[in-house]
């Protein structure tokens, strides 16, 4: 009797997940990331109740608008990718003259009730477009697609770049790239452009980046030289991760994240107080289940049953692997300081809801293939 | 084989992405192996060393503010320096209950709900071990008084600082501008690593302008601290750079003569050099202490200064817009010879009023009974209205914004300060844009005598005027003459620009006009003839008085019965020596009535400083 009743109700779960098209292994794991993140966040912001449930918010929000991607079939998706990019371009040029700027850089676009970084509109506009036009086309990519699609790639980029966030342009500029290494862009062709871009990396470094951003990369190599900057930064979250141990000091526990050591200990660097109160095994347990969202992406786009599924699945997956490697990389001291919150854990609102959507769009394509397990 | 190539193979495609995916995730597997070796190497391996790190933080880095560069005169004079006053300050992570202690320093010691406020705003962004300013400015006897206590409180410091101070109280406040403490939105225009131990910012006028060269380059301090936070040793030091100087073309004579030849007056001075643009004195009345700012205002003071009638805040220099009035005239008469509208020697009949043809509406002219004959000579000698009425209504208005323009009406001069305005030189496009409508005749006659839209700053009169003086060339005006860097104390030279140049057709035009200005101040029937007594060089000119008080048709304006406020503006403006002018000056006095008589004794006054008194 009892067992009749257990599998009746997993079949019900998995009857309502499956009319909301919904992948049940992809959404526990977000799910469980999301609420372990608010763990963190309680003890990173000093046991503040009301930032974890403004946090907590925003997840149902986020989840909200993952539920309502994930239902937009796939010919719809290709069909607005278009608008979506051309929209979220011509908002960036916008921002350009009219964003305002917050600490130097020009990102914000207030439309009165609502403000927000149109660079995050193209995190996904990007991939997409690209996607749409590689999909009908012979692969692997031949000359004329590849400079199409990297100059469908690079104006938003640029464009970010000089707002000036650093960040958020190596974002946009891999989710482009991935689609077009999964579209099997020639070794050749890559190693020549690597070949070209670590030629032109001295007149990048010159011209392209900004004060800040050159200095932060020389903080890396010598945080001292910057304490009262991001070397600061460094040199903290450094003695933070590193006092953790294998078992960390538990949780709310963390002396130099309750001491108020680490700066941005809510935002980009809230990774070294989880390492700090959770150890190096915590720190595995984490990335394991980071680990398991992105294969788990992976698995979906090479199931899909067209090339538009596969591309987009890929990429977006394999971004969401940037993110978590980029500041990852920088909290423990291997990347340059770069404004990339960790995934689903930092605390802000706009990269949670982009990065929901994007999940809602994987769903999409899992749905598109009836029997995907 | 290439036919092969151009259709799509959808298991060839499968497979050529699974494979590219394949080799995706075996990168994802190798660096994040790589973020996990750096944890372990950070978490398990170096673990006994970042532990010991944490366990005794004890090195803590401290931010030293450098001093704010210092601002002379032109000839050396201080108008801004750094005095050294005491400061109440805490360290937030010493003290175990700061409300408690808040409550019992305010036995010793007065400090207001904004400290407070600015005390706890600062407390969230800096660092728990760093000493966070609750009180600036400290008397003796309030230092005397904590000094006692000061063992009851721990964390509790007083400490002395520099602190910017204007020797010279509200003299040249307007020129100078002030700094005050910094707030949210300033530190959003600024590196905030760069202003780490500094409490001031430029809020205002040069020191806003040239923040970047007053502020100077924060020094660090590492320092090692024991279990209490109190410092044992200082480690490592790199100290602070002192700001640059700034050495003005201001002159702290001449600014002190136009300030006091104002008296209780409200209105403006502005006198320029025409060789090169440099700014002589730039002074607004009334002026206010701009010490009072550093420290933070008190609210009544602060009220007081704003509500003030007289308006003592606003900078009339820069951003007082005015009718020019009849100072435009010389302007007007040159653009109709060099357009070929007018001569010379051509004569207009006034009867005291004029009429366009067909309307009846008539346009006064100051002098009731009329001028009888002008020529061009006679008319700006003696302000004619009607003769410059007839000489607009031939011009028409496009010629005339046209020509303004090339003399800098109308657009910001660029100087070299905050709140500057660009005035308004009205134009058929410009009535178009804003109002909607067609442009009439009638408001090219009243343009003609400089009313209307037509607006100046003092700045831009003075500048114009500049221009006019030596026949056409016009200088970006500045306040800066030199930047001297430190620590090498090299001077930098700020360069005198060209703003822009109006070519004359014939020199002899210019000559007419310039004739007629020194007539103004010379000739027996100028308008300004009464300033020439005594004088030692000769000086052109031009008086002008512009109304703020609209008469109706049918009423006469009668200075007994105006209230002061709707008084009419008195406006001068000259240049001398007449030959080789060493300095143009525009004085605007509020409400202050005829040209003539109050504003053209205060730009003689400034001449004479400038080219007699000369030490």
């Amino acid at each position: 009797m009892n067992q009749t009743w257990d599998i009746d109700s997993t079949s019900i779960t998995r009857r309502i997940l499956d009319a909301l098209r919904l992948d049940p292994v992809l959404l526990s794991l977000l799910l469980i990331l999301a609420l372990f993140g608010c763990m963190v966040l309680f003890s990173a912001s000093g046991s503040d109740n009301a930032i974890v449930i403004r946090q907590l918010t925003r997840i149902l929000v986020a989840l909200i608008l993952l539920v309502a991607v994930a239902n937009i079939p796939l010919r719809m998706l290709r069909k607005i990718s278009i608008w979506l990019y051309l929209g979220g371009v011509g908002l960036l040029v916008v921002a350009v003259f009219f964003g305002e700027v917050g600490k130097g850089a020009q990102r914000w676009l207030d439309l009165g009730f609502i403000r927000f970084q149109p660079s995050e509109i193209l995190k996904l506009a990007v991939p997409m477009i690209v996607a749409t036009y590689l999909a009908n086309r012979v692969l692997p990519v031949g000359f004329k697609e590849l400079v199409v699609s990297s100059v469908l790639v690079l104006i938003p980029v640029v464009l970010i770049a000089r707002q000036p966030d650093l960040g958020t342009a190596i974002l946009v500029g891999s989710a482009g790239f991935f689609v077009l290494f999964l579209a099997g862009v020639r070794w050749r062709i890559m190693i020549i452009l690597g070949v070209l871009f670590s030629a032109m990396a001295p007149l990048l470094w010159k011209f392209a980046l900004h004060d800040y951003q050159r200095k932060r990369i020389l903080t890396l190599l010598d945080p001292e030289s910057d304490p009262l900057g991001s070397g600061y930064h460094i040199i903290q979250s450094k003695i933070a991760i590193g006092s953790g141990g294998v078992y960390g000091k538990g949780w709310l526990n963390g002396t130099q994240s309750q001491l108020d050591f680490i700066p941005e200990r809510s935002t980009d660097f809230i990774f070294s107080v989880f390492g700090e109160e959770f150890g190096f095994f915590g720190s595995v347990v984490l990335l394991l289940i980071y680990l398991a969202i992105i294969l788990r992406g992976l698995y979906i786009a090479a199931h899909s049953d067209e090339n538009f599924g596969r591309l987009l699945a890929g990429a977006l997956s394999l971004t969401f692997f940037v993110y978590l490697f980029v500041n990852t990389g920088m909290v423990a001291g291997m990347l340059p300081v770069v404004g990339v919150p960790l995934p689903l854990i930092s605390y802000g609102g706009t990269s949670m809801v982009t990065l929901m959507m994007g999940f809602g769009l994987i769903m999409s394509i899992r749905s598109a293939k009836r029997f995907l397990v | 084989m290439s036919k092969r190539e151009q259709l799509k193979d959808d298991f060839l495609e499968n497979r050529l992405i699974r494979r590219r995916l394949a080799l995706a995730a075996l990168f994802i597997v190798i660096l994040l192996s790589m973020v996990l070796g750096r944890l372990y190497v950070l978490q398990v391996v170096e673990y006994e060393h970042f532990s010991t790190l944490s366990d005794s933080n004890r090195i803590r880095i401290k931010a030293l503010p450098p001093t704010r560069g210092l601002i002379f005169d032109r000839h050396g004079v201080v108008m801004a320096d750094n005095l050294p006053t005491y400061r109440l300050e805490i360290v937030r992570e010493q003290v175990a209950d700061l409300d408690a202690i808040l409550a019992q320093l305010r036995q010793y010691v007065d400090y207001s709900e904004q400290d407070l406020k600015r005390f706890k705003q600062s407390s969230k962004r800096r660092r728990p071990f760093e000493s966070i300013p609750l009180r600036l400015n400290l008397s003796d006897e309030e230092v005397a008084r904590l000094a006692v206590n000061l063992h009851q409180f721990e964390g509790v410091e007083i400490n002395a600082r520099l602190t910017r101070n204007y020797p010279q109280g509200e003299h040249a406040v307007h020129a100078l501008g002030y700094v005050g403490r910094i707030d949210e939105r300033d530190l959003g225009e600024v590196d905030e690593i760069d202003y780490a131990g500094s409490t001031h910012i430029g809020k205002l006028g040069l020191e806003k302008f040239y923040e970047h060269e007053l502020h100077g380059t924060v020094g660090v301090q590492q320092v090692e601290v024991n279990a209490n936070g109190r410092t044992l040793r200082v480690l490592s030091e790199s100290p602070p750079i002192q700001g640059n100087n700034l050495h003005l073309t201001i002159d702290s004579r001449l600014q002190r003569v136009a300030e006091e030849a104002f008296g209780q007056q409200s209105g403006a001075v502005v006198a320029i050099d025409p060789n090169n643009g440099e700014i002589l004195a730039l002074v607004s009345m009334p002026i206010f202490n701009p010490n009072l700012f550093v420290n933070g205002i008190s609210f009544e003071n602060y009220n007081q200064l704003r509500d003030s009638p007289s308006r003592p805040l606003f900078n009339r220099a820069l951003s007082g817009q005015y009718p020019p009035g009849s100072t435009t005239k010389p302007f007007y008469g040159l653009a109709g010879l060099e357009s070929k509208v007018n001569k010379k020697d051509q004569e207009t009949f006034c009867i005291g009023y004029y009429q366009l043809p067909n309307e009846p509406r008539r346009y006064r002219d100051w002098k009731k009974e009329g001028h009888g004959h002008m020529d061009l000579n006679g008319a700006i000698t003696q302000s004619c209205d009607v003769y410059f009425y007839d000489l607009a209504y031939r011009l028409g208005i496009d010629r005339m914004s046209s020509f303004m323009q090339q003399f800098g009406f109308g657009e910001k001069t660029g100087v070299d300060s905050t709140g500057e305005r660009g005035g308004l030189l009205p134009s058929r496009e410009w009535k178009r844009r804003n109002e909607g409508m067609p442009w009439f005749p009638g408001e090219t006659l009243i343009t003609g005598i400089g009313q209307g839209a037509l607006l100046v700053t003092p700045l831009q009169l003075a500048n114009s005027t500049a221009a006019f003086s030596i026949k056409g060339t016009r200088y970006q005006p500045h306040l800066v003459k030199s930047v001297e860097k430190i620590p090498d104390y090299h001077k930098i030279e700020i360069v005198s620009c060209v703003a822009g140049r109006y070519d004359l057709l014939k020199p002899k035009n210019w000559e007419h006009v310039h004739k007629a200005m020194v007539n103004v101040v010379h000739g027996l029937r100028g308008t300004a003839f009464r300033i020439s007594r005594g004088m030692q060089y000769r000086a052109a000119g031009k008086t002008g008085t512009a109304q703020v008080f609209e008469i109706g048709q049918d009423n006469e304006y009668d200075e007994e019965t105006v209230a002061e406020k709707l008084r009419d503006h008195a406006l001068f403006v000259s240049y001398a020596p007449a030959d080789e002018p060493r300095i143009a000056v525009a004085v605007i006095v509020e409400n202050g009535g005829h040209g003539s008589s109050v504003a053209a004794p205060i730009a003689r006054r400034i001449m004479d400083a400038f080219l007699v008194e000369q030490s």
